[in-house]
């Protein structure tokens, strides 16, 4: 009764909150409106629907023995305590995604991205993650593209490999192009960034030879060596001969990333991607957790309108009309494929109960969901004409800052040259504008937030605690990513040649770490000197096949769904499949056949084509534009490799689904038999 | 007042240990518990070749993500 009733309470509460965040106009809306719709919501879907697919159609049993209970060696296999499992998975799948995303998509107003990461998250990436935790749990936390290929056939497994070394290659040049665009001339952001390395290595060494695996020491250790980085910086700021030392230009940077790549994937882990990866998740919970604090203390209003006019398809960051592109470019935070791999890698081996999936998998998303609604908050609370100079790339409304303004201002959202200068020196900057990528507008709110509650004097401070964060954050997805494709291509070229499948036989590993590096570094390159950012493509891409990769794993859900006899609960991984498979298809078809060349990649490469020929480009635009146009068809191809290998594996997930449908002979279960669990905590909890 | 201190003690242990089994400070002494209860008869690993070899299992798949 008692939970009825606070359901009830949430619900009402909650359409309140929603109603006022949706139906607010021409008014500035307070963040707190959001934030509790957002709550409510999360909530709800926790308690109830969370909750029903578990006991209905996931038929979850406490009493049935885990992987974590019947394989348990003390090491990747043990059973733990469910908060710690939680926290485990929320760090693992919390990354720069759901900053970065909702950012851009602020160019639509505050109102899409909110609604899109609310509704996605609760009907769709939830549920994601924890069906495939589930089912990874039942099959001794198989991985994702096994399950595709024990449950689907070859060609699903297949896919689901191809489609995950293609976003890892994309994920890490498009992060690494944030990060240029953060670092360039700035010696602030350069010169704190770079003192990570060493701040990584000595923890690094404090782990393996001085105090092995007390990793609270170092942690600790390592967040004084990066605070003090970052106070070093703001020092090294003000020194005329210290200066120039850290003041790059972003060519220059991304060459630094690219040799840093490198170096992380053929390193031991110990030594930089493990300590890097600790400091990390200690500054990313305690900043997340800060920034929730200070946005409830502070209460910012949103001065974005609720829904721009960029909505039609012409908006600066990237083009393309809100639909489908708004659930494109929010990918993290609502829905996001790559959860399905670590909710099939690591996390279902630490599982003690079946039950325990749904605090797991769908809160450490909902939680996600609600990191995405902060940087959204972030963005939107900045004034319209700020944020647009921020994030528009030089070639969108011109080089110079008076042409920007000029630019901005005529859209209706006046910003003045003044208050563009003024904001940069509070925050330690020599200029703000051009710098696209999402991560230095999030900064800047996130400095005015922080700098409302904690003291103003402080801004620059701030501002720059927030490029760190982010750059740690970014440096150790790279670093992890790099590696794992690393392994990837190691498998699939022993099948080639045998010697070169051996992970541990070096010229095996260095060959495979440059040929990963070299294909990040690539489209890195190319984001670097396109007069236009880089983002503006990069980001779509890799929100395609993100979803992509949602749609593998929803297929590989709805599959063994079917086959397990429960069709008439398909609806519930079928719903959200349909709706990634339309946003993605129009999307992908999009980029691949627009005639308009801000949407269209193989518009852009003809359009560009034409100019450099009759010759009306300046000579530095003509230098770079065969470059340019030979990356944009590239694009336009991996575009439509990335929409192949979607709709091979939904038709592949319907053949099984007929013919489980008729009764014919299909391929298995893979689910491990049930075993009767012997740990007290489940069976106390397996009573009724 | 003593009776306080000794709760606040013992708040602060259960604490610390969380803390450690989040942060996976403790995954060393759970696996030597582990190795005595179940395989009492091997040598187990010292403390740097277990954290060399967890670092090394744990970052060979999918561990972090975007």
């Amino acid at each position: 009764m008692l939970k009825k009733i606070s359901a009830a309470v949430l619900a009402i509460v909650g359409a309140i909150a929603l109603g006022a965040v949706a139906l607010h106009r021409h008014e500035p809306i307070n963040a707190l409106w959001i934030v509790t719709a957002a709550v409510c919501i999360y909530l709800l879907g926790y308690r109830l629907y969370a909750a029903w697919i578990a006991a209905r159609v996931l038929s979850v049993d406490a009493s049935r023995a885990t992987p974590a209970e019947r394989l348990n060696n003390g090491r990747d296999f043990v059973p733990t305590h469910r908060v710690i499992v939680f926290g485990h998975h929320f760090a693992a799948i919390a990354g720069p995604g759901p900053l970065v995303g909702p950012t851009l998509a602020a160019q639509f107003g505050y109102l899409p991205g909110t609604l899109w990461i609310l509704v996605g998250a609760v009907l769709g990436g939830c549920v994601q993650d924890m069906i495939i935790l589930l089912l990874s749990t039942r099959r001794d936390g198989r991985s994702l593209g096994q399950m595709a290929r024990d449950e689907l056939g070859p060609l699903g497994g297949f896919a689901a490999l191809i489609g995950t070394l293609i976003i890892m290659i994309i994920l890490s040049a498009v992060l690494g192009l944030v990060i240029v665009n953060v670092m360039k001339h700035s010696p602030w952001a350069t010169s704190t960034v770079l003192a990570t390395i060493p701040a990584a290595l000595i923890v690094g060494l404090y782990l393996r030879r001085w105090r092995p695996g007390r990793v609270l020491e170092g942690s600790l250790l390592g967040v004084t060596l990066v605070l003090l980085a970052l106070l070093a910086g703001g020092w090294v700021d003000h020194q005329p001969l210290l200066r120039p030392l850290f003041d790059y230009s972003a060519i220059a940077l991304a060459g630094f990333v690219i040799a840093y790549g490198f170096c992380a994937a053929i390193l031991p882990v110990w030594l930089l991607l493990a300590p890097r990866d600790y400091l990390s998740t200690f500054l990313k919970l305690g900043t997340v957790v800060l920034l929730a604090v200070a946005i409830v203390l502070t209460h910012p209003q949103i001065k974005m309108p609720a829904v721009t006019a960029f909505t039609d398809g012409t908006g600066p960051l990237f083009g393309g009309k809100v639909f489908p592109f708004v659930f494109i470019t929010i990918a993290c935070g609502a829905v996001s494929g790559f959860h399905a791999l670590v909710a099939s890698g690591t996390t279902p081996k630490l599982i003690t109960n079946e039950a325990d999936v749904r605090l797991v998998g769908y809160g450490s998303m909902a939680l996600e969901s609600f990191v995405a609604i902060m940087a959204l908050i972030a963005a939107t609370l900045l004034d319209p004409g700020v944020f647009f100079a921020i994030n528009s790339g030089a070639g969108v409304v011109g080089a110079s800052p008076a042409a920007a303004v000029h630019t901005i201002s005529g859209w209706g959202y006046p910003v003045t040259v003044e208050q563009m200068q003024a904001l940069a020196n509070a925050m330690g900057e020599r200029t703000l504008f051009a710098r696209s990528g999402g991560a230095p507008s999030l900064a800047v709110g996130m400095a005015s937030i922080f700098g409302s509650t904690f003291g103003r004097g402080l801004l620059a401070l701030w501002y720059h605690f927030a490029i760190m964060f982010e750059a740690v954050f970014i440096m150790a997805v790279l670093d992890a990513g790099t590696r794992v494709g690393r392994f990837m291509l190691q498998d699939l070229l022993g099948h080639l040649w045998q010697p070169l499948g051996r992970t541990s036989w070096y010229p095996s590993v260095l060959l495979a770490s440059a040929l990963m590096v070299g294909a990040w570094g690539y489209f890195l390159y190319i984001g670097v000197i396109d007069p236009n950012g880089g983002v503006n493509i990069l980001w779509p891409l890799f929100g395609i096949s993100n979803q992509m990769l949602a749609g593998i794993a929803l297929s590989v859900a709805t599959g063994i769904i079917i086959k397990s006899g429960k069709a008439r609960y398909a609806l519930v991984t079928l719903v959200p499949l349909a709706w990634l498979a339309l946003i993605t298809t129009t999307a992908a078809w999009q980029k691949i056949t627009s005639a308009d060349s801000r949407i269209g990649l193989f518009a852009a490469a003809d359009d560009l084509a034409r100019k450099l020929a009759s010759g009306v480009l300046p000579p530095e635009r003509a230098a770079v534009a065969p470059q340019l146009i030979f990356n944009q068809r590239l694009d336009g191809w991996i575009t439509m490799l990335l929409l192949t290998i979607l709709w091979f594996v939904i038709l592949d997930m319907a053949r099984v689904c007929v013919r489980r449908l008729r009764g014919l002979p299909l391929r298995s279960s893979s689910e491990a038999p049930y075993q009767l669990s012997r740990l007290q905590s489940a069976l106390a909890q397996a009573q009724p | 007042m003593r009776r306080a201190a000794q709760l606040l003690g013992r708040g602060a242990a259960v604490i610390w240990s969380w803390l450690r089994a989040a942060s996976g400070d403790d995954a060393y002494e759970r696996y030597r518990a582990h190795q005595a209860l179940r395989h009492a008869g091997e040598p187990p690993l010292s403390r740097r070749a277990f954290y060399e070899d967890t670092q090394r299992r744990k970052w060979s798949g999918v561990s972090r993500c975007c």
